[in-house]
């Protein structure tokens, strides 16, 4: 058994303690009506006994989880509080889940992002669990005066084998409540887990499919009103003037006033981004009513000019971003790639000579592959409640960085920390696009304004057009095979508007002697953001198409010619800063050629491979298409996964599933374009998302069996397949994809 | 402003409201029914199912006046306890992830059934094409709706 230093200390947890006594509970106001009480829902106890921040125990043996990481979707409000149940050693059947409250002293790294929830809550949460058990196993040590070392634990049980006694946890809460917090606890060995690497549902799914308030839109209070902005149409406009004489005068509606999110003396931290600071506000009774008066505006944009925001990074640091003016477009934007991809980059990592290794290549190999901005088009529009007094700022809704934007909250309205209240509902999708929460910062001016409880409600139009985007990629590769059909040298130059896709440090780096990574970005005014997978995204499917082709030129099965240059990677690798586990990265290939059956091939099939490591994971795939009346159709895809430790099988393959059918999608259909900086696309009858007819009709997802410590999930999956699919798209067409989407003909035909 | 009587999962409601309001306001603003969600406001996203007589009918689109003396069911009103076989196989299969979009999946793959108990897979897909899951959970969805299918069929 592990020993380990219990790092939050008895302060942390009677703060935490003190805080539950003033409701620890997220005690919501919803005023939706309830379902009938199933039958299958547990009995609430008489009294719950706090054993420290994360859980308490009832006298009737019921346990109440707190999950503390925003949950959007990547199911961390099931397999986070199954990390606490495990060491706790309880009936995952007297389990209840709730979302903790922001409160990082307790609850550290409150963040939905980098697919780090359960990799950084891997120790921290089965700790919590841990501290519990062992105050139990004392409670009842003392209670039956056996030695602590003899009080065993089994589902909610203790026992002291010798004299046969037994009690429930319920039984012994009380007395366990009165014991010091343990300074050491053991953790169990993976072998005696009973509840991580088993796979239990969703603990809101019943409420997801009976239609209870679960998400940011549901929520309600008595009094508040509805609130819309709006914002400039494009990227490069400000607000020059409001009439709203029309608008004010309409049915329901309260005022119309203009915010500044961010006076030019703020500031800003890296959460903060936004492109339209001025916004002008419409509050009503309504959602109906405001929308109506929205309409009814009359404003006038004009031209802002160049100029640069302070802001603080996500590191700490501080940068100047520069903003320029003008009206951009997505030709422009094309042009601008291409010249600057055609110019000297700025030099990443080199290796060797890789210009000597191009002169004396006996083959060439030269490609160019490009994707477009993405919004992210979170199906539950962006929106906050906000309750702002002179007291206190209440706030409840999605976001993912309530830890950042509560300082953000605060600094705004000029609150101590301590009156700010962020609550976290369960979020329909982030992607990325809520770590940027300014609509809080916009809700909490707004309630603060009208001195009313208002939720901030963006229309479809609002959050696709008002995005924090993927930026727009090029990439450039070229590799040099000898005579032999060795690669013997390997450039790439990749940029972006506004920023690099590059990962010098990744394969193939570290497996070609002769090696050049070069990067450029080009500035604009479009506001860009991470976005599921952030640059992964796009360069594991621009990089893996192009490995497949060199593949090709040298005449070597796919498969074989990245495991050759892995094993050269593993064994033999050239420079120092290579960042992923050759080792790992050959494990899925070869599951995935396992699974596939890839040696023997698949009859009728189309296939392509391709693999790839980011956020700590590595993911191969192997794509099947089939042609139907001149259009591919994904048949099936193979996933083999290395994330470690699968905490939540069933729930980790879904996250597998869900993330191939994302990629796919984007990768064929999606894509967001400007026109005099106004996004082409503003809802989903020109933004095309991936429907049921056109995803795969079946997935098979394998995890390389792992005693090494759980990775992430929620952004690993998407970035290879898109090259698997590219690759398989070839097979299909006998022609090479090299822009997104894909299908772009199908954008053209809206 | 017009008074409209509706009948929501099966209760006289009585509201007071612009003629020209969709269904998903007068649910979600003033029923308080906010089990069915706003995804587009134009009918595309499918989030905002429910049942008109029935019939799976995007609400966002769906002006109240419109509805006349037509039923309304919601994903509050689908069943009683939750346990239509249509929930149950979402459940079995764990389908939901953000789960955002999965109200309106239900109501459509509902409806779908209630008019074919038997679908292949080219009619759930031909039926399920309106509903966009952004999570991914496609493949799940077909394999649920397969499962509710044999749970109304035994």
């Amino acid at each position: 058994m592990a020993t380990i230093k219990t790092s939050i200390g008895r302060r942390e947890f009677l703060k935490s303690s003190a805080l539950a006594g003033g409701g620890l509970m997220l005690s919501f106001s919803w005023l939706a009506g309830c379902l009938p009480k199933a039958a299958d829902e547990l009995a609430m106890p008489n009294e719950w006994f706090e054993l420290n921040g994360y859980l308490k125990i009832g006298d009737n043996g019921v346990v109440t989880i707190l999950s503390p990481n925003p949950e959007i979707g990547q199911n961390v409000k099931t397999s986070m509080p199954m990390l606490v149940a495990e060491e706790l050693d309880v009936d995952w059947k007297n389990v209840i889940v709730e979302q903790a409250p922001l409160n990082t002293a307790v609850f550290a790294r409150q963040l939905a992002g980098g697919s780090q929830s359960i990799r950084q809550g891997w120790k921290s949460l089965r700790m919590a669990g841990a501290t519990a058990r062992t105050m139990l196993r004392e409670a009842a040590a003392k209670t039956w005066n056996v030695p602590v070392g003899e009080v065993t634990t089994e589902a909610s049980v203790l026992h002291h084998k010798p004299s046969g006694k037994t009690a429930t946890y319920g039984q012994m809460a009380s007395a366990a409540a009165k014991i010091e917090v343990p300074k050491e606890v053991e953790l169990k060995n993976n072998s005696d887990f009973t509840i991580i690497g088993t796979s239990r549902k969703n603990v809101d799914g019943k409420k997801i499919v009976t239609g209870q308030p679960l998400y940011g839109l549901d929520y309600r209070t008595e009094g508040m009103l509805i609130a819309m902005i709006a914002h400039p149409p494009a990227f490069g406009l400000k607000l020059k003037s409001v009439d709203d004489t029309q608008a004010r005068s309409m049915p329901g509606i309260k005022d119309v006033f203009t915010i500044r999110t961010f006076p030019e003396d703020y500031a800003q931290q890296w959460s903060d981004v936004t492109s339209f600071p001025d916004l002008v506000v419409v509050v009503g009774n309504s959602t109906w009513e405001v929308m109506n008066a929205r309409k009814a505006l009359k404003l006038e944009w004009e031209n802002f000019d160049d100029h640069s925001i302070a802001s603080t990074t996500f590191w700490g640091t501080k940068e100047s971003i520069k903003v320029p003016g003008g009206l951009e477009n997505s030709t422009q934007h094309s042009q601008v790639m291409a010249q600057l991809s055609a110019k000297p980059g700025t030099v990443v990592r080199q290796d060797g000579n890789p210009q000597a290794a191009f002169k004396k290549a006996a083959k060439v190999i030269e490609r160019t592959y490009t994707a477009p901005f993405l919004a992210h088009n979170t199906m539950e529009p962006m929106n906050f409640f906000a309750h702002v007094t002179d007291e206190k700022a209440e706030l409840v809704g999605p976001i993912q960085t309530p830890e950042y934007m509560e300082k953000s909250v605060a600094a705004r309205l000029g609150f101590p920390l301590e009156k700010i209240d962020i609550q976290m509902t369960r979020q329909g999708g982030g992607f990325g696009r809520r770590l940027y929460g300014h609509f809080l910062v916009e809700a909490a001016l707004i309630s603060q304004k009208v001195k009313a409880p208002i939720k901030l409600v963006y229309t479809r139009e609002d959050d696709m057009t008002f995005g924090i985007y993927r930026p727009a990629y090029h990439a450039l590769y070229r590799a040099a095979l000898d005579a032999d059909n060795n690669l013997i040298g390997f450039h790439v130059k990749a940029g972006g508007i506004p920023e690099s896709p590059l990962f010098a440090n990744r394969f193939p780096a570290g497996a070609v002697e002769n090696y050049l990574a070069e990067e450029w970005s080009a500035p604009s005014n479009i506001s860009i953001g991470a976005f599921r997978a952030p640059s992964s995204n796009f360069i594991a499917g621009a990089e893996q198409a192009f490995l497949d082709e060199v593949a090709e030129a040298a005449g070597k099965d796919p498969i074989q010619f990245r495991l050759d240059l892995l094993d050269r990677a593993a064994n033999n690798p050239v420079g120092e800063k290579n960042q992923y586990e050759a080792k790992r990265l050959a494990g899925v290939l070869e599951l995935v050629r396992e699974k596939s059956n890839w040696v023997q091939g698949q009859p009728g099939m189309h296939r392509g491979v391709s693999a790839y490591f980011c956020h700590d994971s590595y993911v191969a795939n192997v794509v099947d298409i089939v042609m139907e009346s001149n259009t591919p159709r994904v048949e099936k895809v193979y996933c083999a996964v290395d994330c470690g430790i699968v905490v939540n099988p069933i729930a980790a393959t879904n996250l597998v599933e869900g993330g191939t059918v994302d990629g796919i999608g984007h990768a064929l259909y999606s894509g967001l374009t400007f026109t005099n900086g106004t996004p082409d696309q503003n809802n989903f009858n020109k933004y095309r998302l991936i429907r049921q007819r056109e995803a795969p009709r079946a997935i098979d997802v394998s995890f390389v069996p792992s005693t090494v410590d759980p990775t992430g999930l929620g952004e690993p999956p998407f970035p290879p397949v898109i090259g698997a699919l590219a690759n398989a798209l070839y097979k299909a067409t006998g022609k090479r994809y090299y822009q997104q989407p894909f299908l772009r003909e199908e954008i053209n035909m809206l | 402003m017009a008074a409209f009587t509706l009948t929501v999962n099966g209760k006289k409601q009585e509201v007071n409201v612009d003629a020209q309001t969709p269904v998903l306001w007068v649910l979600r603003d003033h029923l308080n029914l906010v089990g069915t969600k706003f995804g587009c406001g134009m009918a595309q996203c499918g989030a905002c199912t429910i049942h008109l007589d029935g019939t799976a009918t995007r609400s966002c689109s769906l002006p109240v006046s419109a509805v006349g003396k037509m039923e309304i069911t919601t994903i509050e009103g689908l069943s009683e306890r939750g346990d239509h076989p249509v929930q149950q196989a979402w459940l079995e299969h764990d389908v939901p992830q953000c789960g955002y979009c999965q109200a309106g999946q239900i109501m459509s793959a509902a409806a779908l059934l209630n008019e074919n108990p038997n679908p292949t897979d080219e009619q759930i897909e031909a039926a399920m094409n309106g509903n966009i899951c952004r999570c991914g959970t496609y493949v799940r969805i077909k394999a649920a709706i397969k499962t509710a299918a044999q749970l109304i069929n035994e």
